[in-house]
């Protein structure tokens, strides 16, 4: 054989194949979440156009000076968001605002906001870029506007939705602008937008992949009209939709005047330029780690239908300047629950982290996680697959974020380099009421209160955490004003921000408190509430160098009340807190119970009470060492009651002037050393009475059981599965295992089955 | 030199040790697991997280479920200070939470100074965004 006659055969086959992708590629039959694109963290390949823009412009006064700019257009865009939004996330920051290269990485988002979208949003930019720009049914012109709510093709969860508006220059793409929004409600089988009813992803409301709804600057009414006929809050899906063009038009202006003054190379110099200088910044960074491999692991304690033992199980592995979140060994998917999140959602949720919380001065954008690696098991609850339902994925996304928080603290401790303070793991849940039905006005509602906004910081390593601070997700954010959303909806909080007392998180510094919320509805006889975070029967973070986690936190009702009338007419009967309404019982005749924080829609009758507490950050070091005065300074804000305080801290006090006892706090103290010594056994002996080989048989466990990642169990010993080979775990229905428990009694009782 | 690895361990990287930072105790070799020279004790959360509402009453109370989680503190056996609390499944084994990689610590502290208070990080300013007194 010639070499001019290889070179034919070979020419043959490269035609082949190329015949042959072709046709798959036309003949594709469905256009599902691309796995290229969305395991994909890292930064997008330098372009050609790129490697000429960095050779023309290296100056870092320019790339900054442009930086400068995009940043504030995106910072207008979001206040613009913030101030004419209709949904109540709107209102309260929970959005982003964002430039993405033409490319579609993440190059500078806004200041504020949610920054776990600085990871995700890129991935139906990149699916547009793949699949609609070169298709001639679709195309991506000047004047287009894409909209985006399927976090199987790159989101946190089908509440949020993304406007996506390509920006052109001399009729060539040179970068994205994009608004995403927690919209709420998107006509899921509960209103509010994030159902834990969910079995599948076809009861999770709108499943949007990304695809235009914007031609020539306007929305386009046809399409609008479908989307508005899908959700509850039709005249909510138009005005969102509207501000988050307009938030996307006024950063398309900003870059406009940039690429008037600066031209069209020294926009992409400088948005790639920052990327590139992240990614390099954030590997330096990590070499000032030390080398180690750190283990924690995060309990969530429900399906939000059911409690049992959730596991996210975490190894951080730093070696060098790679850092490596091995979450293998983590709970299997829930097959027909609505706890699980995508990959990318786990990812997000770390970005934040580094974010917000340990290198808050880098530029806002997806650099700051692209050299970071993750694994998981397949099918895993932080890794869910296409089938599994997501729409509850903060409770996986949330103990993610705790798990890896909780980790970094120990690798952060020894740096002599920090950027921010050693800080024990926040509040991780969102402890608020969502609601939904027929509003005073007659308009139908679904949303939510800001409430997941106010959760308790953790403690640092010099101060107590900050009550009520902010959500772990967005550190720019407010709790909102329940006044104003009380002229909105028909239910008021008869109790809201009250600090609930002895829920700390105790330590040298304790965590920031949460606060109580009592809801009662008033003026709608179609009016619920449902609530969707874990945390009532374990505790969902752990505690830092000694410190603890907090305690957990429940439902309580209170049923066949009407407190209204009990207000009006007797009005000495009302109480101010959970403790005191639940303990004393003041309302003759009325049904006091509690519940876990799963609780499904709920329609509620006028005046019954629905009482609810945020958490606390996590608390830092040991509580023998607190000081007294912040002890007392505690019971005097009524934070901590007195014997609590006596019984946890060892601080000796008057009971009536609160006058610190110095050396009787001493004595206590060592006394607790002394018994410490006295209780605790040598951890070898411990281990041999306290280790078992497997999960408890009493105990609903799925995960991996100590350090063996190769096996994960679900439900307890007896379903014991190989990680690699992922089978479904399909849970019953509450209500059918209550009937067969009750059933199993009346058997026991009658001798008659039913 | 000696590096803070913890708000109450250190680690000697000339005798390769863990050392409790309170009472300068030697705890065991910088290669294992530092909790295997603490004292250890299963605590019920009850008693670090009272319950708010009557647990005779309510099944849900603001308590851990006692049954469900447990508290394992580990107590430094010499002047026990409380180094870490860690929350574990019944009968879980307890977890090699820091597992060194010493020589690449040494070679990393070999270019640095001794640390010997902890470095605590920035404040965060609060930009009023108005500052009196300044020249318009």
């Amino acid at each position: 054989m010639t070499a001019s006659t290889t070179e034919t055969e070979a020419q043959r086959i490269a035609a082949d194949q190329a015949l042959v992708a072709k046709f798959l590629k036309d003949t594709t039959l469905f256009l599902a979440p691309d796995p290229e694109i969305m395991n994909e963290h890292d930064l997008a390949p330098r372009t050609a156009e790129e490697e000429d823009a960095l050779a023309r412009f290296s100056d870092p006064h320019t790339i900054s000076r442009i930086r400068d700019r995009v940043q504030a257009g995106a910072n207008e865009g979001f206040e613009m968001v913030e101030q004419m939004g209709a949904a109540p996330g709107a209102k309260w920051g929970d959005l982003i605002t964002g430039i993405y290269t033409a490319s579609g990485d993440l190059a500078l988002c806004s200041a504020g906001g949610v920054l776990i979208f600085s990871a995700l949003v890129h991935h139906p930019i990149k699916f547009i870029i793949k699949n609609w720009i070169n298709d001639p049914t679709v195309g991506v012109r000047d004047g287009d506007g894409f909209i985006h709510n399927d976090s199987r093709y790159g989101n946190i969860h089908n509440t949020d939705q993304s406007m996506i508006v390509p920006v052109f220059w001399e009729g060539k793409l040179v970068c994205w602008v994009a608004s995403t929004v927690h919209e709420g409600e998107n006509g899921a089988i509960e209103p509010g937008g994030m159902p834990s009813m969910a079995e599948s992803s076809f009861d999770e409301g709108l499943k949007m992949s990304p695809f235009r709804v914007v031609e020539n600057f306007e929305i386009k009414k046809d399409i609008l009209t479908f989307l508005q006929n899908s959700v509850r809050e039709p005249k909510l899906q138009y005005e969102d939709m509207k501000v988050k063009l307009f938030a996307c038009l006024r950063i398309k202006q900003r870059i406009e005047e940039i690429l008037v003054s600066d031209g069209p190379m020294a926009l992409t110099a400088s948005l790639r330029g920052t990327l590139e200088n992240v990614r390099k910044e954030v590997k330096r960074r990590l070499t000032e780690w030390p080398d180690m491999s750190v283990r924690t692991y995060m309990i969530q304690d429900s399906t939000l239908r059911e409690n049992c033992l959730i596991k996210i199980n975490l190894k951080v592995t730093k070696t060098g300047d790679r850092l490596i979140f091995d979450f293998r060994g983590s709970s299997p998917e829930f097959t027909n629950r609505a706890n699980n999140t995508v990959l990318a959602g786990t990812k997000g949720m770390i970005s934040q982290l580094f974010l917000c919380f340990i290198w808050p001065d880098l530029p806002r954008n997806q650099a700051c996680f692209a050299p970071m690696e993750v694994i998981t098991d397949p099918c895993s609850t932080v890794a869910a697959s296409y089938a599994a339902p997501n729409s509850q994925s903060l409770m996986s996304i949330f103990t993610v974020f705790s798990a890896s928080q909780h980790a970094l603290g120990k690798f952060l401790y020894s740096c002599p380099e920090k950027y921010t303070k050693v800080i024990a793991p926040w509040f991780n849940m969102i402890n608020t009421f969502i609601w939904g039905g027929l509003s005073q006005h007659g308009e139908t509602l679904g949303n939510l209160c800001a409430d997941l906004n106010g959760m308790g910081g953790g403690a640092r390593s010099e101060s107590d955490g900050q009550h009520g601070l902010s959500p772990i997700f967005a550190t720019m954010s407010d709790i909102g004003e329940q006044e104003l959303n009380e002229e909105e909806v028909p239910f008021l909080q008869l109790v809201s921000k009250k600090l609930t007392r002895d829920t700390q998180a105790p330590g040298k510094y304790r965590g920031g408190m949460g606060y109580q919320m009592m809801v009662a509805t008033k003026d709608s006889d179609q009016w619920g509430f449902m609530t969707t975070t874990v945390g009532a029967k374990v505790p969902p973070i752990q505690g830092l160098f000694g410190g603890y986690a907090c305690g957990t936190y429940p439902l309580s009702k209170v049923r066949n009340v009407d407190v209204y009338n009990v207000m009006r007419d007797n009005p000495e009967q009302f109480r101010h807190s959970i403790e005191e309404i639940m303990n004393n019982q003041p309302f003759p005749g009325a049904k006091y119970t509690t519940h876990h924080m799963g609780m499904g829609f709920e329609l509620s009758k006028r005046g019954e009470l629905y009482m609810i507490s945020q958490g606390s950050g996590a608390g830092y070091g040991d509580l023998l060492e607190r000081d007294p005065a912040l002890v007392i300074s505690d019971i005097e804000e009524d934070l901590i009651s007195k014997p609590v305080a006596r019984r946890l801290y060892k601080v000796a006090f008057d009971e009536d002037t609160l006058a610190i006892d110095v050396e009787g706090t001493k004595a206590l103290r060592q006394a607790e050393r002394e018994d410490r010594k006295k209780r605790g056994k040598p951890f070898k002996e411990f281990v041999k009475t306290w280790s078992k080989p497997l999960p408890p048989a009493n105990l609903p466990f799925y995960g991996c059981w100590g350090d063996d990642v190769s096996v994960l169990y679900a439900g307890g010993p007896h379903d014991r599965r190989d990680a690699n080979k992922p089978k479904p775990i399909f849970m019953r229905h509450p209500k059918d295992v209550k009937i067969e428990q009750l059933e199993a009694k009346l058997l026991a009782l009658t001798g008659k089955t039913y | 030199m000696k590096v803070l690895m913890t708000e109450y361990l250190r680690i000697d990287l000339d005798k390769e040790t863990w050392e409790c930072r309170v009472c300068d105790h030697e705890i065991g070799p910088a290669t294992t697991n530092y909790k295997e020279g603490m004292l250890v004790y299963d605590r019920n959360p009850r008693d670090v997280h009272p319950p708010v509402i009557d647990p005779e009453r309510y099944e849900y109370t603001f308590s851990p479920d006692p049954e469900w989680i447990r508290i394992l503190e580990y107590y430094c056996p010499s002047c026990g200070t409380q180094v870490e609390a860690e929350y574990a499944i019944p009968g879980h084994p307890p977890l090699y939470d820091m597992e060194i990689d010493l020589p690449a610590l040494k070679a990393q502290w070999s270019k640095r100074e001794e640390v010997k208070e902890p470095v605590v990080g920035p404040e965060v300013e609060l930009d009023r965004g108005h500052h009196h007194g300044h020249k318009h």
